[in-house]
């Protein structure tokens, strides 16, 4: 499936790898707990490799890891859990992550405008039909009121 | 008052643009309820008993006369002729159709008004004291700061998905009456041992379910400071707020189990971190402040001796004036309380030709502006006194004069069972049953200051926890009953009341109230009002009473 990422669309060759699930050759992400299980295994892993972070895990906690980690995925259980939005913005502006930021899962594209701001640059939704709507969603305000990371 | 730019406008614009493309493609099916509920709630939009409501924001309760007479055009082309006034300084529309809603908003958008962030789990219009910028106790003029906040807290957006709603309300004043004691956080202009003006930040402050009073994060903040502690408080609240229980989810929650110290600290080491990256600029306070700039007082108002012969003239006039304006901080003006608790109406409620009436007067005798006070009334700021016997008529005939602001009848009450799908209970009837009952002025005139606060829910949107009369409605076995409270306070010697006892039955509420008010009246000290005899003796007395029958 096509993702959009920088307001392109364009192939995901990600794969999200499940907890009990072995590695797999590619790009890979792993949930926060796999990865400190298996931190060596997938330093030497074929492939880039990233994070899935859930709402209640912390950004200080992987932040010594962030310049191992090509793309850190958020990722929404339910559209209204506002903690991805300041792990974002934590992995931006305190962790000075300059890799990719994907958001995935339950997210609307009517939230994505907000989670750019935060420096989120790559979207994943549930169902490929809601990608216009996030390339429309992206443009949705042309002001702001407030600093953030964009 | 604050005007918007170019800037404002825009966005204020798009915002409507895109809530029109989430509407349609809720009404075609593209989005299902559940993804459109935060989606509209962040435009005020509630589903309702009979219909949606629409809460529209009233930035810390200014409005013009232009914004009144759109107020009045959408209650008689969308509504059925009339709005609510909130306690948190917003209109209430109780009728309009979902797929007009864009039409209103853009209606709203044409006179700088929105509904954004009016509900849903976001941070909220920020509110203050009605008589702001006028009153004799003020240390600074705490409106400016208001609109720092509001642009700040505007489609912020790392803070539009939180646990909770989140409340801001700022006095600047020494006389609190903003109840920012009970918010999630309140902002006080304080001055410091060196004479700089600067703020005291309490949080955790909050009614509802858990009623509990704001404590004091931090005594003394630099102005400059201002936005960076509230993003440290809102970072901290985000992240950890808790997200497993809704009654659990305000940040008063997140503060009583933590721990003040504990949570301060938290927020302290995260202010550290950005202080210095979005500092408040002297320059930009300046150019905020000078939108509230005095408007240009009449030098000579104080001259008049007319006031003075009028009320000795007519004596309806003196009592209109005894109760219903407040002292202005220049000489020869007042402030103007407008009731909107004439006996039989329900509080807060506003007809479409009052609306227009009101921007009329507003326009001829208060500068074009006018206030929303949080015990649902309004107030025209800058009456020359000279001015007040005229406008007095003309509030008298509109039912806009009635002398009862501060007395019992002044009640705060929730739109309850009548509209609301939250409600347990009504709570218009049972203002309107004791309004008719206590309708004898004098009466109301002897007890004094007493504020009656009903709900027709545990979510308190009438503050009933608060009120030194709270009345809350419950639900039992499928009918209305009623919990009683005494002795609370959201001004300076914040209270929570103390229950009374068992709840009562509807037909009985009324009866209760005037027992209560009977004790009061034969147990009182010289010039003791309600609230201090009930700090006196407690509730005792008056459940004696209340109760000897059951």
């Amino acid at each position: 499936m096509q993702i959009i990422k920088d307001k392109q669309l364009i192939a995901n060759n990600w794969r999200y790898i499940n907890e009990d699930v072995d590695l797999q050759p590619g790009d890979i992400t792993v949930s926060v707990d796999k990865w400190k299980k298996n931190k060596q295994q997938l330093l030497d892993h074929a492939g880039k490799i990233g994070l899935r972070l859930r709402p209640s895990d912390s950004t200080d906690e992987i932040a010594e890891d962030l310049d191992k980690m090509q793309l850190i995925e958020l990722d929404f259980p339910a559209l209204a859990d506002g903690r991805l939005f300041s792990h974002a913005w934590l992995l931006r502006r305190r962790h000075h992550y300059q890799g990719e930021i994907r958001a995935t899962g339950h997210f609307l594209p009517d939230q994505v405008y907000y989670l750019a701001r935060v420096g989120v640059n790559a979207f994943n939704p549930e169902k490929a039909q809601d990608l216009p709507a996030i390339l429309i969603g992206l443009n949705d305000f042309s002001v702001t009121y407030q600093p953030s990371i964009n | 008052m604050y005007q918007y730019n170019e800037n404002d406008q825009t966005l204020i614009d798009e915002r409507v643009a895109q809530f029109r493309r989430q509407t349609e493609r809720f009404l075609k099916g593209e989005l299902s309820a559940d993804q459109f509920r935060p989606l509209r709630l962040r435009n005020g939009l509630y589903i309702q008993t009979h219909a949606p409501m629409l809460r529209i924001a009233g930035p810390y309760g200014l409005l013009n006369s232009k914004q009144f007479r759109k107020l009045a055009h959408i209650a008689r082309k969308y509504d059925k002729n009339f709005c609510h006034f909130t306690t948190r300084q917003n209109i209430q529309f109780n009728w309009p159709k979902l797929e007009e809603a864009p039409d209103i908003l853009a209606e709203l958008a044409s006179v700088q008004m929105h509904a954004i962030q009016t509900s849903g789990n976001c941070m909220r219009n920020t509110t203050t004291d009605h008589l702001a910028g006028v009153c004799i106790d003020e240390i600074e003029d705490p409106r400016p700061y208001c609109e720092i906040i509001r642009q700040w807290t505007t489609l912020h957006p790392e803070f539009d998905y939180l646990p909770r709603k989140f409340k801001i309300a700022v006095s600047g004043s020494q006389r609190d009456r903003a109840a920012t004691q009970f918010h999630d956080i309140g902002v006080h202009l304080v001055k410091n041992a060196e004479n700089e003006l600067g703020f005291r930040i309490l949080v955790g402050g909050g009614l509802g379910r858990t009623p509990i009073i704001g404590q004091v994060i931090k005594p003394y903040l630099e102005k400059r400071y201002l936005l960076s502690y509230l993003e440290a408080i809102l970072r901290i609240y985000n992240l950890f707020g808790r997200r497993d229980n809704m009654y659990k989810a305000r940040i008063k929650i997140l503060v009583k189990e933590t721990g003040l110290d504990k949570f301060t600290a938290m927020v302290e080491k995260e202010w550290q971190l950005i202080k210095d990256s979005n500092e408040l600029s002297e320059s930009r306070i300046e150019t905020i402040k000078a939108f509230f700039a005095p408007p240009a007082y009449a030098s000579d108002a104080a001259e008049d001796t007319t006031f003075a012969q009028h009320k000795t003239n007519n004596p309806a006039f003196a009592t209109w004036c005894k109760h219903n304006l407040a002292e202005h901080k220049v000489a020869g003006y007042q402030a103007v309380f407008l009731s909107l608790k004439a006996p039989g109406s329900p509080p807060g409620d506003i007809t479409d030709t009052q609306l227009d009436a009101v921007a009329d007067l507003a326009d001829q005798y208060s500068f074009g502006q006018i206030r929303i006070t949080h015990r649902q009334n309004l107030v025209l700021a800058d009456v020359k006194q000279q001015d007040l016997f005229s406008l007095w008529q003309y509030l008298s005939a509109i039912n806009l004069a009635t002398p009862n602001i501060n007395t019992v009848a002044d009640m705060i009450c929730c739109p309850g069972l009548d509209y609301c799908s939250l409600a347990n209970a009504s709570s218009i009837s049972v203002a309107k049953e004791i309004s008719e009952t206590v309708d004898d002025l004098d009466y109301l005139y002897d007890i004094g200051e007493l504020k009656i606060n009903i709900s027709g829910c545990m979510n308190g949107c009438a503050h009933q926890s608060v009120g030194h009369i709270g009345i809350l409605g419950v639900d039992k076995n499928g009918s209305e009953w009623y919990q009683l409270t005494l002795g609370g306070s959201s001004e300076n010697e914040a209270a929570i009341g103390d229950r009374l006892g068992p709840a009562i039955a509807k037909d009985q509420v009324t009866k209760a109230i005037t027992t209560i008010l009977d004790v009061y009246i034969k147990q009182r000290h010289t010039n003791e009002s309600f609230l201090q005899m009930v700090n006196r003796v407690g509730i005792t007395p008056f459940k004696e009473q209340v109760y000897a029958d059951h």
